[in-house]
């Protein structure tokens, strides 16, 4: 097991967490890129914290998503940002992400919850783009006749939406309840 | 009978006989909103907000009305669409019907017709809510960016080719098998291998023995790459089909090997 110093374990962590394709997690530091090292799981939190500090001032950020950590620009910037990807972003329809969010408010959910809550057959093709897009996944089989798939959010969609877990979504809107209805 | 004429609508008591101005939609323009509605909950959803009614107090009778006006269009622009807010339009009639019965005393208790409507457009709405709000958050691709860093020009992939010494390998194995050990879990699954299946192959295997060698020889009838189950399952038809008196067991010699054939019937109706 070799040793490394503060500021090389830093840069190390720094360069890692730029060049990786998807977010690192603390684990993930821990067992492959620091396989070799003799470094603590305490050590790689405590340098996490110094670069986010360190970024606090800069156009980029160090944040933590589902899966791990990332560098992201600041999320001030993305209006003016936007304007490199004009033709990337895809916008939704709302019948996908009315159910993307019964999925991922309500999951596990199966596809005819969904339809009964929204009141309209959910297309195949949502469900498909939803699932290769890897954010939703099937987490079984629901035991009633037909055994219908149950669907549940995934860390992938999380991360997309920038989210840590799933109690980060917004507050769903408080429902008004009356006793009685007038005629 | 004559139908009593009833105020358009009842806003926390209060009676209202005339129809808000902003009502009136060109049919044009409806064609085009038709298309916005995500389904028959959400047409109603609009219709009730756009007349400022509060969704407890549901007007049952304008808004079928209205709403049949729209189901009409609706058939004409997209047929195909129609059959979900047929079932809707089928459901307000219900209720509205309910509802002009006249109310008998002792079934007070009764639920409001209605309830069930308000509680599936409420909880449509908070779904329709979450949907707008999950829009709104910052996401990949539209609001956050990520970012892409080049790697150094002298960047070499590091491929691992270390030799491996066969005791490691062992050594691995068997931290594996131990580690295997520890979770294993006992589960009773369905059998992969139907015996049935496994006494049909050996008969017919046993029926094609000739007149001069009618034995098969016991090991021969276990298939080796089929494992542990495998033998299993075969020593399972093997005693299966003693039990039904279809095969014979015999040992010619101490210590020999064992001998299966077909019993030969003694009785032919048998």
């Amino acid at each position: 097991m070799k040793t490394i110093s503060e500021p090389q374990l830093k840069q190390l962590i720094e360069a890692a967490i730029f060049v990786s394709e998807k977010p690192l997690s603390q684990q993930n530091i821990k067992q492959t890129l620091l396989a070799d090292y003799k470094v603590t799981k305490k050590r790689i939190i405590a340098v996490i914290e110094a670069l986010q500090l360190e970024y606090k001032e800069r156009g980029i950020e160090l944040i933590k998503v589902a899966s791990g950590y990332r560098f992201q620009a600041i999320s001030s910037l993305s209006e003016d940002l936007a304007i490199l990807f004009k033709e990337r972003a895809p916008r939704y329809s709302r019948a996908m992400l009315e159910t993307l969010s019964l999925i991922a408010y309500k999951q596990p959910i199966t596809r005819g919850e969904i339809e009964q809550i929204r009141g309209v057959a959910v297309s195949s093709t949502i469900m498909k783009t939803l699932t290769e897009r890897a954010w939703i996944k099937v987490v079984g089989h629901k035991e009633v006749p037909g055994k219908p798939a149950i669907y549940a959010t995934t860390d992938s969609f999380l991360d997309y939406f920038s989210l840590g877990t799933l109690t980060d979504l917004p507050q769903l809107m408080e429902l008004t309840h009356s006793e009685e209805l007038t005629t | 009978m004559v139908q009593q004429v009833l105020p358009l609508a009842m806003i926390r008591g209060e009676a209202f006989i005339e129809q808000p101005k902003d009502l009136f939609i060109p049919p044009d323009a409806l064609a085009i909103i038709l298309e916005q509605f995500e389904g028959p909950l959400d047409l109603l959803l609009y219709l009730i907000r756009k007349q400022k009614f509060d969704i407890l107090d549901l007007p049952i009778s304008p808004i079928t009305e209205q709403y049949m006006e729209y189901v009409e269009l609706m058939k004409d622009v997209k047929l195909e669409l129609a059959a979900e807010y047929l079932v809707m339009a089928a459901i307000l009639a219900e209720i509205k019907s309910r509802l002009l019965l006249p109310k008998q005393a002792v079934e007070d208790d009764e639920e409001d017709p209605r309830a069930e409507l308000v509680r599936r457009l409420q909880e449509y709405e908070v779904i329709k809510q979450a949907a707008l709000q999950l829009d709104e958050l910052p996401r990949l691709e539209r609001d956050n960016h990520l970012v892409e860093v080049a790697l150094a020009k002298n960047f070499v992939p590091r491929t691992a080719l270390t030799d491996v010494d066969i005791s490691e390998l062992v050594s691995a194995l068997s931290e594996v098998m131990k580690r295997n050990a520890a979770f294993e879990h006992h589960h009773i699954q369905k059998e992969t291998l139907s015996t049935r299946e496994r006494m049909a192959v050996i008969l017919s295997e046993l029926s094609q023995c000739t007149e001069q060698k009618p034995f098969v020889e016991f090991s021969q009838l276990f298939a080796v790459n089929e494992g542990k189950s495998g033998v299993v399952v075969t020593f399972l038809a093997i005693l299966e089909l003693v039990k039904e008196s279809l095969i014979e067991c015999v040992q010619a010699q101490i210590y020999g090997q064992l001998q299966i054939k077909l019993r030969v019937a003694v009785n032919e109706n048998n």
